[in-house]
């Protein structure tokens, strides 16, 4: 059948396609070459310098801002992936249970909710209670907008698992304690390690909410690269937004793949 | 036995009531608070942030009609709505083309379209405003051809800037409603004398509608309490609702009217939500 004839080839759409995929990287690929631009003009390039990056990595702001990025992600990613670990234990093992849907719901509503409306619902909370540690105050936040990101490949993984290792490991008179830790949680772990970089990386990334609850000690990097965006864009910001970049995507692709891999061989 | 295992919800609805459902409910009660005088706000009942939305005063301190934030609304459901149907146009092409590769091909192509959406918010905003300003790709493009002036601080550039950022929440649930599609259907399009383009009209669209419908809720929601992209792109002229309640809650200090305009930006989301919800039901109830 030659393609004048087959139905399913449409012409223009494999150049629109094209053209969409370069429309995606463009700007990605765009920062990432210009932090290696020697010239101090963001887009006049001149040569090739890794001086930006000397620049970046000896600027103590942005490293104090890495600092509580990296605290308030370790700990709000462990924090949400338990959180998550253990609500996907109860609504994957009660399909038929009261509640289900609604608690599912329950732990997805960060999703279905906007990330402003809920910032600014959390600053009056915090304020109200007199909650001033703005450490805490993004640990908190960050837990509960980053539990759907763990909760949806651990999910995904107990539901395509067979719970006949469960089975017997009961039989065998293990506790349910020790059943978990050495039969159900081996099982799932791929799932749980997926759920926690994807966690760790919408934490990591986060503007909205860490902008309005940060206080004065607790610029996370991304607040911190809008500070500079706002001063005008510069060769170091590029530097930054590159190592960013990559620390994002390399995360991200391990997540993915793990948990590709997961899905495959439940 | 079966009870103990209900516990394990507890934490995700403690966490979520305590972060979510409970600080919503105080953002009601703020909205129909006091202004307090020095920022915040004052316990004391005043829907006058209500009506600060439709009405301002006057010198003689009369009420007048003053459609200064009705105008942002009336921007931000048309930024967001424009958002989601270009969204919807560039998703259909892209997703048939990725559905129709090989097995191997399409899950990298798919991979590929979802990697740009963990890459920091701020920094795929701050590339487009490399890209199109004045000494950027695009920015010099413009001024070659001959056009004046800047493209960034305009409603085109914020649009830029939202679609590329909610285009992968898109282009899945298409493109998963697209791999369902029989094959065979379209053949027999073919076979009763339909063009390709008529097959894509009768065929394809309608059954890839569900798809669309829940790409447009995914895209539409977010795209409607978007900040940074009216922030740096827009520069901060070009208001939307989002940027309307962060400056309440930043420099302009006006609690009670920034919770107000948060409840109505709730109440639009809540009716797509529920608008979306229905149809899931009606569509269950059919199968």
């Amino acid at each position: 059948m030659s393609t004048a004839h087959n139905v399913r080839h449409y012409p223009g759409a494999g150049l629109v396609t094209w053209v969409f995929f370069l429309w995606l990287y463009a700007p990605i690929a765009v920062v990432i070459w210009l932090s290696f631009n020697e010239n101090r003009l963001v887009s006049v390039w001149t040569g090739f310098s890794m001086k930006w990056y000397e620049a970046a990595l000896s600027n103590r702001a942005l490293l104090d801002a890495l600092r509580v990025s990296l605290t308030v992600a370790v700990v709000a990613t462990t924090i949400a992936t338990l959180v998550a670990l253990s609500a996907a234990m109860v609504l994957s093992r009660n399909e038929t249970m009261r509640f289900r849907r609604l608690s599912e719901t329950v732990v997805n509503l960060p999703l279905l909710l906007p990330e402003i409306v809920v910032a600014v619902a959390s600053l009056i909370l915090f304020s109200q209670l007199g909650f001033s540690n703005g450490m805490a105050r993004l640990i908190v936040a960050h837990s509960a907008f980053c539990t759907p990101f763990a909760f949806l490949p651990i999910r995904a993984r107990m539901q395509g698992m067979s719970r006949d290792y469960e089975e017997a490991a009961k039989d065998l008179y293990a506790a349910p304690f020790t059943a978990f830790r050495r039969v159900t949680l081996p099982l799932i772990l791929p799932g749980v390690f997926a759920g926690a970089m994807l966690a760790f990386v919408i934490s990591m990334d986060d503007f909205i909410t860490s902008n309005l609850l940060a206080t004065g000690g607790t610029t996370t990097l991304p607040v911190y690269i809008f500070g500079l965006i706002k001063q005008g864009t510069t060769p170091e910001l590029n530097a930054i937004s590159t190592l960013l970049i990559f620390a994002s995507l390399i995360i991200a692709t391990f997540a993915l793949v793990l948990s590709a891999r997961s899905m495959r061989r439940g | 036995m079966r009870g103990a295992r209900i516990w394990g919800l507890v934490p995700a609805w403690v966490l979520m009531l305590a972060t979510l459902m409970v600080p919503l409910l105080i953002v009601a009660a703020v909205s129909v608070a006091e202004r307090g005088s020095y920022g915040g706000f004052a316990w004391d009942f005043n829907p006058l942030s209500y009506r600060e939305i439709l009405f301002s005063e006057d010198w003689d301190g009369n009420l007048v009609f003053d459609p200064k934030y009705l105008a942002i609304i009336g921007r931000t459901l048309l930024l967001a709505g424009a958002t989601t149907l270009i969204c919807m146009a560039l998703a259909l092409p892209v997703a048939y083309v990725i559905a129709t590769r090989p097995p191997k091909t399409k899950a990298l192509l798919i991979y590929l379209v979802t990697l740009p959406f963990w890459v920091s918010m701020i920094v795929r905003v701050y590339a487009w405003l490399i890209i199109l300003g004045s000494e950027g790709f695009v920015g010099r493009f413009w001024h070659w051809i001959g056009g004046e002036g800047t493209l960034l601080f305009t409603p085109g550039a914020m649009l830029v800037g939202m679609v590329y950022s909610y285009i992968p929440l898109m282009v899945l649930p298409v493109f998963a409603a697209i791999e369902k599609l029989d094959p065979a259907l379209l053949e027999a399009g073919a076979d009763l004398y339909g063009s390709r383009w008529t097959t894509a009209r009768r065929v394809i669209l309608p059954l890839t509608w569900p798809g669309l419908a829940a790409g447009a809720v995914l895209v539409f929601v977010p795209a409607l309490g978007t900040v940074l992209e009216p922030m740096l792109l827009g520069g901060g002229k070009q208001m939307m609702m989002g940027t309307l309640i962060q400056t309440q809650f930043g420099g302009a200090r006006n609690w009670p009217f920034g919770a107000a305009v948060a409840l109505v930006l709730m109440a639009m989301v809540v009716i797509v939500l529920v608008i979306n919800a229905r149809r899931s039901i009606r569509k269950e109830a059919r199968a």
